[in-house]
């Protein structure tokens, strides 16, 4: 298979691998894929005071698509809202690393990702809330 | 023996994918090259010298093809690999007894030809039984002697598999057969020439032969045919009656020539070259296993052919993997495309859990492997294991102690 240069550039030079606190209350983290499949995909983000992505992080296990596409959406979401991150679509990024067809399942994984870290993040804001109402 | 240390170009990468096909001995293409030349002949052209040059050349490989397996030369016929030979064997004996008999046994680990060729057998109405394998790749021979009926027109089990280097009991499957009165056919075209055969002490009846896997030509192969007692076939392809009638068509002559010529040298460095590629074998399995922890062996490594390797780096999926190690030529356990999520049906039938069999490599070594280029393909696949495991999340949560079985994974 041949593939963009693009992806081969997120593949050799993956940006922001590493792991962020999964219990800190500005951390959301999204696990997705199954190892049963080939691919599995753990984001994480950091959200500041401001309500802006400060940092993103990502582990891949899977195929060097999988892996790009990670890497390039923790590149995408840094300085987003979590409002504007959700509007990251499969197809932008499929299209942004010329993903061949086969692999659009990698893509639509990655947005996935995106999503279930910021379902995490949200869950924990208003748990957050939720007790501090009750604390009052 | 010629001094080759190398076949490929130095811009090449390294070439450790010796199960999907091995380069031409350039022994073997000088001994080809008259036949493609000034010795043009048609084999079976009676009233010329072209001819009967031809015919020798044709011949004199047949014998040597022969003598590699303990067959007489006129056992032996020509195909245009083990595809055909395979499809020819099974369908010509199911199709020629099949007033008497409708039974075929096989394994589950066999190659996709003989499956497939199973598979069309139980559309035109015969039953199949798909032998399991045991974890170590090889065939119980209770369940195999169970599986055999009176019923059953022919065995068809490999003699060493494709993807994992395993060498089957074939003396004993021969047994089996020849007391319950089947044919026993064997798919050796990753044995031929790697490990000793004798179709005598064997018991084989049919034997499929690849060219291309024994530093011969493509599109050649071979399926011997035993004369006494005599095994019968139905011609698959029909025409001038060639090949004792078992497959007409003008004989490829170099092909022929280069497919004798690959089995000579084969025969004759079988023992020495059995024992150096042990070596590189172990070398590159202990390299290996002193930089990297979690890499697991599939198949048995004790009855298995020394030129492969099938391991799997738990917790890197095989497919980055292979992207990583560009100067490495190898083969993945799994094929992740939408079409496919499916790893090998082989591992999977070994036992081997699906998401070890994703991070499964196949790596084979053959005549042109140097020391070098072990050691070259050792630090590669260390340097490439280490940094996917890196930013593989399944490593952080196995080094984290979480079992990765205890999470509850979206189906896909
Ligand atoms: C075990 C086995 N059988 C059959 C074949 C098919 O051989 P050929 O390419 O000569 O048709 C192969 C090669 O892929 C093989 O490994």
């Amino acid at each position: 298979m041949t593939y963009s240069a693009k992806l081969i550039d997120h593949y050799e030079n993956p940006r922001n691998i590493g792991s962020l606190d999964k219990s800190a209350e500005d951390v959301g983290t999204g696990l997705v894929g199954a190892p049963a499949c080939g691919d599995v995909m753990k984001l994480q983000i950091k959200v500041g005071a401001d309500g802006l992505i400060e940092d993103a992080k990502f582990k891949t296990f899977g195929c060097g698509s999988a892996i790009a596409s990670s890497s390039l959406v923790t590149e995408w979401v840094k300085g987003k809202t979590i409002d504007e991150a959700e509007t990251i679509k499969n197809t932008d990024i499929a299209r942004h690393l010329a993903l061949p067809p086969v692999k659009i399942h990698c893509s639509v994984l990655a947005e996935d990702a995106i999503k279930a870290a910021i379902a995490d993040y949200r869950a924990k804001a208003s748990k957050k809330d939720e007790s501090r109402e009750a604390a009052e | 023996m010629t001094a080759i240390t190398q076949i490929r170009r130095n811009d090449q990468p390294i070439y450790l994918d010796y199960q999907a096909t091995t380069p031409l001995d350039p022994r073997v293409l000088e001994a080809m090259m008259p036949y493609f030349t000034y010795k043009f002949g048609n084999a079976h052209s009676r009233s010329h010298s072209y001819g009967w040059e031809a015919e020798e050349g044709v011949e004199k490989a047949r014998a040597q093809v022969a003598k590699l397996i303990g067959a007489d030369e006129k056992e032996v016929i020509y195909t245009s690999g083990a595809t055909e030979s395979n499809n020819l064997a099974i369908k010509g004996v199911a199709d020629f007894y099949k007033d008497r008999r409708n039974h075929v046994v096989t394994t589950v680990t066999e190659h996709k030809c003989v499956l497939d060729t199973c598979r069309h057998l139980e559309q035109e109405g015969f039953t199949v039984t798909y032998l399991p394998v045991q974890q170590n790749g090889l065939v119980d021979l209770d369940v195999l002697r169970a599986a055999v009926t009176d019923k059953t027109v022919v065995v068809s089990i490999m003699a060493v598999n494709n993807e994992i280097g395993v060498i089957q009991p074939l003396a004993e499957i021969g047994k089996i057969c020849r007391e319950k009165g089947a044919f026993f056919h064997t798919d050796a075209a990753q044995a031929a020439g790697k490990i000793p055969l004798d179709v005598e002490a064997m018991n084989i009846d049919l034997m499929s032969i690849s060219g291309h896997k024994i530093y011969g030509p493509k599109g050649i192969g071979a399926l011997y045919v035993r004369r006494k007692p005599r095994v019968r076939l139905a011609a698959m392809i029909h025409g001038g009656g060639q090949e004792r009638g078992f497959r007409s068509g003008t004989l490829p002559t170099p092909l022929c020539v280069g497919l004798g010529e690959a089995a000579e040298i084969c025969m004759k460095e079988m023992d020495a070259e059995a024992v150096r590629l042990t070596k590189l074998r172990d070398r590159m399995l202990k390299g290996l296993n002193a930089k990297l922890p979690e890499i697991y062996v599939n198949g048995d490594l004790e009855h298995r052919i020394p030129g492969n390797l099938n391991i799997s780096f738990a917790h890197v999926e095989g497919e980055s993997l292979m992207m990583g190690i560009k100067n490495l030529s190898v083969s993945s356990g799994s094929a992740c495309t939408s079409a496919s999520l499916e790893p090998s049906y082989v591992l999977r039938a070994l036992g081997v859990e699906e998401e070890m069999a994703h991070t499964s490599l196949r790596i084979g070594l053959g005549r042109f492997t140097t020391e070098h280029e072990v050691d070259t393909a050792v630090d590669e696949l260390v340097h490439h294991v280490t940094k996917l495991r890196e930013m593989s999340p399944l490593w952080e949560m196995s080094q984290e102690g979480i079992d990765i079985k205890s999470i509850e994974w979206a189906a896909h």
